[in-house]
């Protein structure tokens, strides 16, 4: 897993950064591009953080509430 | 050289006097707006689970819990004569759950205190976007609570974008005092196995939280992002109805240690294939001073039907090593300083694999009720090394 999760940074970091005009972002902008948790996955986070260990790095919650059930 | 002076003076005189003129013309038709709404989101879900390693019953019995959760939320905003965005977002999100294994605390009971519950947990944002700086300032506060468990939060946030809207650095601070009311199992009450805490005691525990992103388009079809978030616990941290039997076949309370200090570190890409097909990949590696370590990988391809609707399919791995702390029923030593049986902080991996459909029309509205700017529907099957199974299902709509 680590293998591949260097794997991916080096591809990202050898990926030339081209500036992206505003006219062509139509994709970039589409609502699945999103860097961020669905609203959909916002339930799923919660209950992953409570039936796990880990928390955080992924926009839900990190804190508050006790989980405990 | 004279010329070219007096052509200078002469062009920035006319600059000053148009940008004066606009000014003026920008004040006097400016029209102090209201707020309005933007979007109203109404989130519920559905989420049942079993299994047979209830932390509740020393890591042996039913683990079966299901939860209904809604979340109700406005979001309102304004510009003012600068063009700066004001943006409220207000949010009320309650819980219904029914939990088996808590029915346990006190089994001489017919329902015990945390066998049925509901969480209330209410929260305001307010943000202020400068659209010439691009740069946001964000604060709130939000509150949970439920009959054991009662949570203040705090956050501040900042955020900068590049000129070219291409790069975004955020950083997010966030604060939860929060305080529980300990309930010990039934044969513990009047004979607590530790001095953490005594039945019907108030113990706090504080949640520190560092939150930092940035985000980059690398190009038209793929953007990433780099987030991390660094974390800090203190206070009770061990939850006390939770029973740990040792190798005498003796029984305690659960015992962790008072503080945990938590590093996960995640990167999101998300890359549009072709007209068709995007596809949405996570990883987090995370590590915690109590010694666990874990790898978090998603992948979720997603199918556009239609210009206006998708199909996905999520699929997420997980793994976890376990707790330094963590033993099964009747094998912890009477020696250990800190024991629980809690499944959730031992060793296993998971997979959940799901199937999205979302859809969103701004003109006809869904369903031909035009207020409804998008609709959409999530399943997951969830599963666990260990035994626990669950479903969840969840459904989203956007009022605009």
């Amino acid at each position: 897993m680590k293998k591949t999760f260097i794997a991916f940074l080096s591809l990202v970091a050898f990926c030339s950064c081209s500036s992206v005009k505003e006219y062509q972002k139509s994709k970039i902008n589409d609502a699945e591009m999103a860097l961020t948790a669905k609203k959909t996955e916002k339930f799923e986070n919660t209950f992953q953080l409570y039936r796990e260990a880990s928390s955080g790095a992924n926009g839900g919650k990190t804190g508050g509430g006790c989980g405990c059930n | 050289m004279k010329k070219r002076l007096i052509t200078a003076a002469c062009l920035a005189f006319l600059f000053a006097h148009q940008s004066k003129a606009q000014n003026d013309s920008i004040s006097s038709n400016y029209k102090k707006q209201k707020l309005k709404i933007e979007e109203i989101n109404f989130i519920t879900s559905y989420y049942t689970q079993d299994g047979n390693n209830s932390a509740v019953t020393g890591g042996e019995g039913t683990e079966k819990l299901t939860d209904i959760a809604t979340n109700f939320e406005v979001i309102l905003s304004k510009k003012d004569k600068r063009n700066n965005v004001h943006t409220i977002d207000l949010n009320v999100g309650i819980d219904s759950y029914s939990s088996a294994s808590s029915d346990k605390i006190d089994p001489s009971t017919v329902t015990s205190a945390s066998y049925q519950d509901i969480r209330i947990y209410p929260s305001a944002n307010y943000s202020y976007e400068n659209e010439e700086k691009k740069t946001v300032y964000n604060a709130g506060v939000s509150f949970s609570a439920e009959y054991d468990y009662f949570s203040i939060g705090a956050n501040v946030g900042f955020a900068k974008t590049s000129k070219d809207n291409n790069r975004e650095f955020s950083v997010k601070g966030m604060a939860f005092f929060d305080t529980w009311k300990v309930i010990l199992p039934i044969e513990l009450r009047n004979n607590p196995s530790d001095n953490d805490a005594r039945h019907n005691d108030s113990k706090p525990r504080n949640s520190y939280n560092l939150g930092l992103a940035l985000s980059q388009v690398i190009n038209k079809n793929f953007q990433i992002a780099l987030l991390a978030d660094i974390g800090y616990q203190e206070g009770l941290l061990a939850t006390k109805f939770n029973r740990v039997y040792f190798e005498d076949l003796s029984v305690r309370s659960e015992k962790l240690p008072n503080t945990r200090f938590k590093i996960p570190i995640g990167i999101r890409g998300n890359y549009f294939l072709n007209d068709k097909i995007v596809l949405r990949t996570f990883y987090r590696y995370y590590y915690d001073n109590w010694n666990i370590n874990s790898h978090t990988f998603s992948f979720e391809p997603s199918y556009k039907l239609t210009e206006f609707s998708s199909l996905s399919i999520p699929y997420r791995f997980y793994q976890q090593s376990q707790a330094k702390y963590f033993d099964a029923k009747n094998q912890h030593e009477l020696t250990n300083e800190y024991y629980t049986s809690d499944y959730d902080l031992s060793k296993f991996s998971s997979n959940m694999i799901g199937l999205g459909y979302h859809v969103v029309d701004s003109n006809k509205g869904i369903f031909n009720i035009k207020r409804i700017h998008s609709f959409d529907i999530r399943y997951g099957y969830y599963t666990r090394t260990d035994g626990l199974d669950s479903h969840i299902i969840t459904l989203a709509l956007q009022f605009k």
